[in-house]
């Protein structure tokens, strides 16, 4: 019983240290947000005040509405997310089924080579991409980003799922067989919905850096009708450099829809990356 | 003996199973035309050079250039001299910080983890473009937070635009960087020492090692693999590193090219800037460096740091 005794301060302690990490985290975020309902005043004279019916000003967000085509690039930066998606859990989801489920000539070889991908990012085959994106016509246009996309999440998402359709109980595939069903029914109907959790897991961890990025859109689709919204906000950002209303709010709308995502989601991203523990 | 031979026999008979192929087939042709050619297309361009419209086989003519020719050669080594610098910075930081957060949040009964775990991860879900330009106005002193914020605990002469001077400037950014990714080892680290069976830790409360001794003796040595992909991870990660650089100080990674690292190095010799046109040969060449950068660094990592990757799903 002397543990309880002795972990109080050591409790207290740990408090103090995670809440001011915390405050480090989230400080800049809520400084961005909390400032762009506010007058340009305000901006400058109270940075650390929250907004008051004095400095409450939502010019930031008008000229960003009525600069920026900001509706348009979510637009681009949803279907490429979406769809780089869809296509990252399908096809991943077979190659997965493909190499736990059968033995084949060339199995761990093909899982060694589709693994290659998890450490040797994509940027650096980027000359050579423009140059194929170039020669297929695909330049500008969100089809270019979404097959890199596609092609960047799936050696990830084949490690992840294949290491979770292994766990999946070979009498149920078989009982399936038994029953005539066809190979194919038995993947997406029977196993599919199995690994649903880990394909949600696989979902976040793809999504975050498609959302996120910066080279392919600069790359592959810098046109005005492909910009995603990362690569607008970047544009905007550099356009406005004075106006710190117009930044502060297009920093606050960029941030805003990925962090109502993650808190809607958080608990099944912390789930997947601590999955390796809870056994 | 007699089942195993005709299983074999059934197996061989049986026709070739075109399902296998089906499910594979999408996952490789995209995964093969998009990033394993390309990579190697990058890694043959490299070798030639474009002489009057057309490319002609230079061998290693342009890694010639890279580092002998002072108009590449000055800036490539303060490029690569930057990316170590900014890679040291994330090992002494980022991954101690990780460390610790996680040694905290995986302490028994500890209330409220799950709230710090979620708040702590924010950074890491954000964009370079929010977190690039974020800083870059905390840090700005026209704003003038930054020094408000050290008024506090009386260390505003300390204050100097960071961004804006060239013996800083790296470093500032490395740690807005460190802000961002503390995320990515607290959890990896979380999670392995989780994963510590309790009887091993009862066994060492028994006899008679707890806290600090507890954690160094025992619980460091369990998640050394989880620390050497930490370490793998931040490498891959630092050396492939461009957005925040490119948001923050634009393509020139100023001031005067000293937050330059390969990332943006890579981008100007491919894109061109200002005066200078790109040159896909020359960006080629440069990929094709970070390729062995990287390549060398994985494989230290599999041959010395012998573990098993898969277990822990990175």
């Amino acid at each position: 019983m002397s543990t309880a005794t002795r972990s109080l301060p050591r409790t207290i302690g740990a408090h103090a240290i995670l809440i001011t990490y915390t405050v480090i985290a989230l400080f800049p975020v809520i400084l961005v947000v909390m400032n762009s309902f506010k007058s340009r005043a305000g901006i400058f004279g109270a940075p650390l005040t929250p907004p008051t019916p004095k400095t409450f000003d939502l010019i930031g967000y008008t000229t960003v509405f009525g600069q920026g085509d900001f509706f348009h690039y979510f637009q681009n930066s949803l279907v490429v997310t979406v769809l780089s998606l869809f296509f990252v859990l399908l096809f991943g989801a077979m190659a997965a089924f493909a190499l736990s489920e059968y033995r084949f000539r060339g199995n761990t070889l093909m899982g060694l080579y589709l693994a290659l991908g998890i450490m040797i990012p994509i940027r650096l085959g980027t000359v050579a991409i423009l140059q194929l994106m170039v020669a297929t016509g695909l330049v500008n246009t969100l089809a270019a980003l979404i097959l890199v996309y596609t092609a960047q999440g799936l050696p990830l998402a084949i490690f992840i799922l294949s290491e979770f359709m292994k766990q999946v109980s070979d009498d149920l595939k078989n009982a399936g067989r038994i029953d005539g069903l066809s190979e194919y029914t038995i993947f997406f109907r029977l196993v599919l919905p199995l690994v649903r959790p880990a394909m949600a897991t696989v979902a976040v961890f793809t999504m975050i850096p498609i959302w996120n990025d910066l080279w392919f859109p600069l790359i592959l689709a810098p046109s005005e009708e492909t910009k995603t919204v990362t690569l607008g906000a970047q544009l905007f950002l550099g356009q406005f450099v004075t106006n710190w209303n117009a930044i502060l709010a297009a920093l606050s709308l960029a941030i805003l829809p990925v962090l109502i995502l993650y808190v809607i989601f958080s608990r099944q991203l912390i789930r997947g990356i601590t999955s390796g523990a809870v056994k | 003996m007699d089942t195993e031979t005709m299983a074999a026999e059934t197996r061989a008979k049986r026709p070739i199973r075109w399902h296998v192929g089906v499910f594979l087939a999408p996952a490789v042709l995209v995964y093969t035309a998009f990033m394993i050619l390309p990579l190697f297309g990058t890694l043959q361009l490299s070798l030639f050079r474009n002489i009057e419209q057309s490319q002609v086989f230079v061998g290693f003519g342009n890694f010639r250039t890279l580092f002998g020719d002072p108009n590449w050669s000055v800036n490539f080594w303060n490029a690569l001299r930057n990316n170590v610098w900014f890679f040291i910075i994330h090992m002494l930081v980022q991954n101690p910080i990780g460390i610790l957060l996680a040694a905290l949040l995986s302490s028994p009964r500890l209330r409220f983890t799950a709230f710090y775990r979620t708040a702590i991860f924010v950074p890491t879900i954000l964009s370079f473009v929010i977190v690039g330009f974020a800083w870059k106005l905390i840090l700005s002193p026209i704003w003038g937070v930054a020094p408000h914020l050290m008024d506090f605990v009386g260390l505003k002469s300390f204050f100097t635009p960071w961004l804006g001077k060239e013996q800083y400037a790296l470093t500032a950014l490395s740690l807005v960087s460190v802000w961002q990714f503390v995320g990515i080892p607290m959890m990896l680290i979380y999670a392995a020492l989780l994963s510590i069976p309790d009887e091993v830790i009862e066994a060492a409360e028994c006899d008679g090692v707890t806290g600090m001794a507890q954690f160094w003796k025992i619980k460091l040595p369990l998640i050394l693999p989880s620390i050497g992909i930490i370490s793998i991870l931040t490498f891959v990660g630092n050396f492939n590193a461009f957005d925040l650089i490119y948001t923050a100080q634009g393509a020139l990674a100023g001031p005067n090219y000293s937050t330059d690292i390969l990332g943006t190095f890579l981008y100007r010799a491919f894109f061109g800037f200002q005066l200078q046109v790109g040159d896909p040969n020359m960006g080629a060449a440069i990929a094709t460096i970070m390729f062995l950068i990287i390549l060398a660094g994985v494989c230290v990592y599999l041959f010395l740091v012998q573990t098993r990757l898969r277990r822990y799903q990175f």
